[in-house]
């Protein structure tokens, strides 16, 4: 522990926070020669020393973003800004950041040491002052010992080490990933991922995070931003965000969700009233409800946990069409008259086992239902 | 790129947009910018200059004044016209004959398991690597008024083997292997379930051969057909040597030029054999290897079931067999040639000719070399720097960069020599009669190969490689130096070898560029053609056979040496990472 803790102060911290201003990105499509705006006039601060996730589908401007950052794609219009500089048209070798890149990108004819050390020898730093940060930040991410082997004789996990080893001795004002961890198989990418963020937070480097991957998102990151078709849809921690959707897309996006179609009746001081299937819900903290208006119509968006079962009491009534046993949970898919909801049971072994075909009753936790447009 | 057609508008104003924001990224990169101009620049002086001083001098009169009349003069001169369908007539039956026995031999080696492939692979690529005159020397020991199986062997005395016959056999021999390689290339990448599915259902092996592996490597075989053509059409060598009275157009060339000091004529003439050159190559380029119906998909497919029918195979076997056998007599006959005393009279052993021809030509020897060495490691970098600006990159001017440095490539030799000696004998450029000439010749000829494998290999890097870099801070420079160049280590060796090979073994090129105190071996040797002095000439080719195969692992060695990946790291890490295990 406490060579870890030197080796994180042999590295300065030079971190600083990022903005982008209204900043939109047009793509010209090489084939049938359309506009495609990629990214569309976002506005968007990442706080020093903090973990910001783009998460999105595919094509929705998270990489591009990330790629302006970087400065590999200049944006169309708007500010970049890192620390007090707007860096919009700064190549990405005078940014003073770094990036781990998807296929981790070493250098395959340089050993693990010579591209730990690559960054630092472009800043022709003397001889000593290299070996001291490259050997620190080697045995910070346990590949003592590797030096001298070429990134092919290295696992997986190793390469990502050395990939992430490489973006951080050169101790970046930000680090950018670029869906790092897409590469690993399963178990590895869960364990890589604490061990990033670990030692992301330990060195307080500012970090902008992408990835497809909910949950991977969920887990690393101080706050999520969510995007679709270029836009920002919501930014909120990750708790906030699965909590407190504020959209159809984000809450099913972000987990899973039943959305229960009804008209919103009005509010009762903050207790909103919603009318489905013919019953009225008081729906205690209903959230932003954007766009919902008195009297029009709405939907109720409920977590699969959000929703218990009962043999014999519930507000609604449904049968039981497939029960799926995953061990810590039963999984269910109900038919509500013709709309199919899904419900998580966890405690299994405490709780009734329905099986298909049955009847059940549903009752909503009211307190984690949200009202949406 | 004036298109009133709407969609087409677009499409270019797109890709115009694209062009100018990529332009505007590269503009803020010195390094590479400057590199890009100075690139231009060059290309400009020493490729499009002298092209279009050899059109200019054509289509000018004494007082420089437009003039058609060097060019009416050679088109109604039948004899001129004559040497054209000489020209265009072996062409055609060179690329015809080489193409099918480079089929020949590509389907032997990539279908049939016959025996001794890695012999036929051999023989059927040396050639290329082989010395200019070689085979002519031989078919004058073999078939000449000297000649050891006209004399000799068959008592026939005076025998003429100059002309188109000799021509043909000399031609077909050093060209087949280009119709070889492409057409290997071709059958290779053929996918073989496509052949297994047309046997499965039923074709037999003729069936099977004429309906899907012929109509599919047919793009090969008129590949093959156009660059053995454009190789014959240049070939200033053999027919100035056994051609006799059967004159081509670069022979045509260098008589008018070195006989009548005529420039304007033998720019015209010049003129007139750059365009059927340019225009096979230009078809090849464009039009066949768009038709190539090989997809390469990445993914792995099935092996091969080799034929093994005896009715197919042995004879295959034993035509390769042949033209083998008539490839290592002709070679084997030219070195038996240089260590005889007088050849059709007295075959005793000596090493006098070797004696006489260092004497006669130890210094062209050691330009040759010299020369050759410092062109191939220029044009090497040159055509790496060319690659690495040009394979990931859109930009104002790329274009041109792509089609100027390659096009010298397609130049037949004898137009390129004229080219030079109009272009750089006057003010403002005195380059004629300098080594630089040479040089510079040797660069710009020879780069291609070089720009063609970095490109390919280049492509095949991963984009985040160099961006990886570029993000840790480094410039376009130093990402070159330190990234592409090393990981470029095996297509600048084989661009190198290639410059080298084709620098010592150039003949037309340099024929009018060299100078007494810049004279090269090829030059000699030819001098040594027209004294007749057969076994001399064979000595040299000898030696430049040795001196090709030396100098190839040589440049290996040093290649290895000077770019393998080194697994180092400083002294003082070293020591450090020891400690904390």
């Amino acid at each position: 522990m406490s060579t870890e803790k030197t080796s994180a102060e042999t590295l300065g911290r030079k971190s600083s926070d990022v903005i982008l201003k209204d900043v939109t990105k047009i793509f010209q499509q090489p084939d049938t020669g359309k506009e495609f705006t990629a990214v569309n006039h976002i506005n968007l601060k990442i706080n020093d020393g903090e973990m910001v996730t783009l998460l999105g589908p595919s094509g929705c401007g998270k990489t591009t973003t990330l790629r302006m950052i970087s400065g590999f794609e200049y944006p169309t219009s708007g500010e970049v800004l890192i620390g007090d500089r707007d860096v919009a048209k700064v190549p990405p070798n005078k940014r003073g950041i770094s990036m781990v890149f998807q296929s981790y990108a070493l250098f395959p004819h340089m050993n693990i040491w010579e591209n730990i050390a690559y960054g630092l020898r472009v800043q022709k730093l003397p001889l000593d002052e290299i070996i001291k940060k490259t050997n620190a930040v080697i045995d910070m991410m346990q590949l003592t010992g590797m030096g001298k082997r070429f990134p092919n004789q290295l696992s997986g996990g190793q390469q990502q080490r050395v990939a992430l080893a490489r973006a951080v001795v050169i101790e970046p004002s930000v680090l950018l990933f670029d869906e790092p961890l897409s590469n690993l198989d399963a178990k590895l990418r869960e364990s890589m991922r604490d061990e990033l963020r670990a030692l992301q937070k330990r060195l307080g480097i500012t970090s902008l995070y992408v990835t497809h991957d909910q949950s991977e998102a969920m887990a690393i990151s101080d706050r999520v931003v969510i995007m679709k078709d270029g836009n920002i849809m919501q930014v909120g921690n990750p708790s906030e965000i699965y909590a407190f959707p504020n959209s159809r897309f984000v809450a099913n996006f972000i987990g899973k969700a039943n959305f229960l179609d009804g008209t919103f009746i009005g509010m009762d001081g903050t207790t909103a009233q919603v009318k489905i299937y013919d019953q009225t819900f008081d729906i205690p903290s209903p959230g932003k409800m954007d766009g919902v208006k008195e009297g029009g119509a709405c939907c109720l968006a409920v977590r699969p946990e959000g929703i218990l079962l009962s043999a014999m009491d519930g507000r609604l009534q449904g049968r039981v069409r497939r029960a799926t046993y995953y061990g810590a949970k039963i999984e269910y898919e109900i038919m509500l008259h013709e709309q199919p909801i899904l419900v998580e049971v966890y405690t299994s072994q405490q709780n009734k086992v329905f099986s298909e075909g049955e009847n059940v009753f549903l009752s909503l936790v009211s307190n984690s239902v949200r009202v949406l447009a | 790129m004036t298109d009133s057609d709407g969609s087409k508008a677009s499409k270019t104003n797109v890709a115009r947009t694209k062009k100018r924001n990529e332009t505007r990224m590269i503009m803020r990169q010195p390094v590479m910018m400057i590199t890009i101009l100075a690139v231009i620049i060059l290309l400009i002086l020493f490729v499009v200059y002298p092209l279009v001083k050899v059109f200019l001098f054509g289509l000018t009169d004494e007082n420089g004044g437009f003039s058609l009349a060097n060019l009416v003069e050679i088109v109604t001169t039948p004899k001129y016209l004559a040497t054209c369908g000489r020209t265009l007539w072996l062409g055609f039956i060179v690329a015809i004959i080489s193409t099918f026995i480079g089929y020949v031999f590509a389907y032997t080696i990539t279908r049939t398991n016959a025996p001794c492939k890695k012999f036929l692979r051999i023989i059927a690529t040396m050639p290329i690597l082989s010395p200019p005159f070689i085979l002519s020397l031989s078919i004058i020991f073999l078939f000449g008024k000297q000649g050891l199986i006209t004399k000799s062997l068959l008592g026939i005395t005076g025998n003429d083997v100059y002309g188109m016959t000799s021509l043909i056999i000399v031609q077909v021999m050093s060209f087949f292997p280009v119709a070889y390689l492409t057409l290997s290339g071709i059958l290779q990448s053929i996918d073989a379930s496509v052949e297994d599915a047309a046997c499965n259902m039923g074709a037999n092996r003729w069936h099977t051969f004429w309906t899907v592996t012929f109509p599919l490597s047919l793009p090969g075989i008129i590949s093959g057909c156009l660059l053995v053509f454009i190789q014959s059409l240049e070939d200033f060598s053999n027919p100035a040597t056994i051609g006799g009275d059967y004159t081509t157009l670069s022979v045509e060339v260098y008589q008018i030029i070195t006989g009548s000091y005529d420039m304007r004529k033998g720019s015209v003439l010049a003129v007139l054999l750059l365009l059927p050159a340019m225009i096979a190559y230009l078809l090849n380029k464009y039009w066949v290897n768009k038709k190539s119906f090989v997809t390469v998909t990445g993914k792995p497919t099935q092996a091969r079931k080799m034929i093994d029918d005896p009715g197919i195979k042995w004879p295959l076997f034993i035509f390769c067999m042949i033209i083998a056998a008539v490839v290592i007599l002709f070679y084997g006959t030219v070195i038996f040639g240089s260590f005889v005393t007088t050849w059709g009279y007295n075959y005793a052993f000596t090493l006098s000719q070797y004696q006489r021809a260092l004497a006669y030509g130890m210094d062209s020897l050691k330009n040759s070399i010299v020369l050759g060495v410092i062109s191939a490691v220029i044009g090497g970098m040159f055509g790496m720097v060319i690659a690495y600006i040009t394979a990931k990159r859109t930009y104002y001017g790329k274009r041109f960069i792509e089609v100027a440095s390659v096009l010298m490539f397609a130049v037949p030799g004898t137009v390129l020599g004229i080219s030079y000696v109009l272009a750089f004998n006057s003010k403002p450029f005195v380059l004629t009669g300098t080594a630089v000439i040479l040089v510079i010749v040797f660069v710009f000829r020879n780069m291609p190969v070089a720009i063609e494998s970095g490109t390919t290999t280049l492509l095949q890097i991963d984009n985040s490689i160099e961006e990886a870099s570029t993000i840790l801070g480094a410039d376009s420079g130093y990402s070159f130096r330190r990234i592409s160049l090393p990981m470029l280590k095996n297509a600048f060796f084989s661009g190198i070898v290639y410059s080298f090979v084709k620098a010592i073994t150039a003949v037309s090129a340099i024929i009018f560029l060299v100078s007494p105190k810049w004279n090269l071996v090829t030059s000699k040797i030819y001098t040594l053609f027209d004294q007749a002095k057969y076994s001399q000439a064979a000595a040299f080719v000898t030696m430049m056979v040795a001196i090709l195969l030396i100098f190839i692992g040589l440049f290996n060695m040093v290649i290895n040496k000077v770019l393998a990946p080194k697994s180092r790291i400083p002294a003082g890490a070293e020591r450090k990472t020891e400690e904390s295990v």
